[in-house]
């Protein structure tokens, strides 16, 4: 490894401690804090709100995992990558502005209290607590082993040593900055995570030659590298059609993202972050997978899939600029274990312990157990990192569709359906989240579908079935 | 009385569901309609494959257009702290 490379590395992570810093100097002066190291103090304009959107739902499978599939697969991943488009603009256009609105009169900081005002029911509270805490936990150690493989690979120090690194890095600022550290530095990682996908997509193309060349390579080796269903022809049209609830519209469900939607300042930051965010992702998730496609021309026979994007990376590109291209995947896993450390520690401080265990804590406690609660959550994942235990890795498995499945409806129809009452959010969380798990287990893509398309839909008739049958509502003062 | 920003806000999520049917039906329509044929006899632009070039790349720019247009002319912007004027009951 070339010095040259880690350089940009280090700037990066030095710039990302000197955020936090400043982040923690602000919150000194604050005066209501939970407010301030939870959310950030809704005080995020369009740019900030758009970048932490995409970096924190950009990951290591968009960066490492996601271009190795492609360079597998062909252009049909890059067709499947682009259902993520709508995360960009979809999200925000529904949630948008009436979650804000209503957030702020329920002067909600985490997703569970706006839930909790919504449903008026202690057992959703402990259920999203649970599942939030779950899940997220098992996603954050995932997205925390491959930082710290990543590390690994570029730096050649033992698994151990990187580990470390990774975890100083991403605690440090965390803890003292909270949620305005968080978003401060996903805008630089956000940035950091185009320029590279830029870069990089120019380099593989120049490298291969020009599009054409490229594709005429790829056809040479299968012609089905250039079809829309896959090396293998096993991409059907339904099956692929399938992720746009996943990972499209389905977003909406996850509590990092749908957090975010209740940050902003003003309306018109919302309208701008829309544009920015869905520029952003079109050009993340296209030119990503669309790098890997592309790599097969460049670089043949690479075996496994999480090393091609580092490898095109550091066979085609010049020392400094590989290092501003890999710091890429590191701004795009930090992004993403940064927002979940901060959420899994609002869910327990703000949701937990301040609902049931000690709700007349004062200023002073309350900082404190935030502080505290946050060390101890990222300690522990370091820990879990070490040697992830197998229920770890696949709790992780469910993370994503479990979560969708659990919040989704108990979200959108909270909002926009004023019958939605708890008995039909409980039985389709209850529901969604089980029938998830089951399907996964033991029946894999039912239908040929994605595993989460028939819990969401399950959960949604659950949903109106059981609202409609209990009469009973919550009548909320901004219900006409 | 029905608070009057839930109005726009009402208005603004149909869009969003109208704009994901938008962007659904050019990914799916020009990447099965035109992709669906044997590989070997794809006709290309710029070097990608016609199915490609419509569905992944110009169906993109063109969506982040028409989200561009729509905000501009068919969203509010309203505030989002609370009203003191009424707004208040049921």
């Amino acid at each position: 490894m070339h010095w040259q490379v880690i350089i940009p590395l280090v700037i990066f992570l030095v710039s990302i401690f000197c955020i936090g810093f400043w982040a923690n100097a602000r919150l000194r002066h604050s005066n209501s804090f939970l407010s301030d190291y939870f959310l950030g103090g809704r005080e995020m304009g369009g740019f900030l709100l758009a970048m932490t959107m995409m970096a924190t739902y950009g990951s290591a499978s968009s960066f490492i995992g996601g271009p190795g599939v492609a360079y597998q697969t062909g252009l049909g991943w890059v067709l499947l990558a682009m259902a993520q488009l709508p995360a960009g603009y979809f999200v925000l256009m529904i949630l948008g502005k009436k979650f804000a609105i209503i957030a702020r009169k329920y002067e909600a900081i985490t997703l569970i209290d706006f839930l909790k005002a919504r449903y008026q029911s202690n057992v959703i509270v402990l259920l999203s607590a649970f599942a939030i805490f779950v899940f997220l936990f098992a996603s954050m150690t995932a997205q925390w082993v491959g930082g710290a493989r990543l590390i690994e690979s570029l730096t050649g120090v033992s698994y151990q040593g990187a580990l470390l690194i990774f975890s100083v890095a991403v605690l440090v600022y965390v803890i003292i900055g909270g949620f305005a550290a968080v978003a401060l530095t996903d805008a630089m990682q956000g940035s950091v995570m185009i320029i590279g996908t830029v870069i990089l997509l120019v380099a593989v193309i120049t490298e291969g030659g020009g599009v054409s060349a490229i594709m005429a390579n790829l056809v040479a080796e299968n012609p089905n590298f250039v079809s829309p269903f896959g090396a293998d022809a096993s991409l059907s049209p339904l099956y692929v059609s399938t992720f746009w609830i996943l990972i499209g519209i389905g977003v909406i469900g996850l509590p990092q993202i749908a957090v975010r939607a209740m940050s902003y300042k003003e309306s018109k930051g919302m309208h701008r972050a829309i544009i920015i965010g869905t520029i952003g992702i079109g050009t993340i998730m296209f030119g990503m997978h669309l790098i890997g496609v592309f790599g097969r021309a460049v670089i043949p026979g690479i075996e496994v899939g999480d090393k091609v994007m580092p490898t095109l990376t550091l066979e085609i590109l010049p020392p400094v600029l590989a290092g501003i291209v890999l710091a890429a995947p590191m701004a795009a896993i930090m992004s993403t274990v940064n927002a979940l450390l901060i959420l899994v520690s609002s869910t327990l401080v703000k949701d937990v312990y301040l609902n049931y265990l000690k709700p007349k804590a004062n200023e002073a406690e309350i900082k404190r157990m935030s502080f505290l609660v946050t060390t101890i959550i990222g300690i522990a994942v370091v820990g879990f990192a070490i040697r992830p235990p197998e229920l770890l890795i696949w709790l992780n498995l469910f993370a994503f569709g479990g979560l969708e499945s659990a919040f989704l409806w108990t979200v959108v129809l909270g909002l926009y359906w004023n019958r939605a009452n708890k008995y039909g959010a409980l039985a389709s969380m209850v529901i969604g989240l089980v029938s998830y798990v089951y399907i996964y287990q033991f029946h894999g893509n039912l239908l040929g579908m994605h595993t989460v398309t028939i819990p969401v839909i399950i959960s949604l008739l659950v949903f109106v079935l059981v609202s409609k049958c209990t009469k009973q509502m919550v009548q909320q003062p901004w219900m006409s | 009385m029905e608070d009057k920003r839930f109005k726009y806000a009402h208005r603004e999520a149909k869009i969003g569901v109208i704009l994901v049917i938008i962007n659904f039906a050019i990914w799916y329509g020009f990447a099965y309609g035109l992709g669906g044929q044997d590989p070997t006899t794809y006709t290309y632009i710029l070097g990608f494959p016609a199915w490609f070039f419509y569905s992944c790349i110009a169906g993109t720019v063109f969506m982040i257009v028409l989200i561009a247009v729509v905000i501009k002319f068919f969203f509010t912007e309203v505030s989002l702290e609370e009203e003191d004027d009424g707004c208040i009951g049921k």
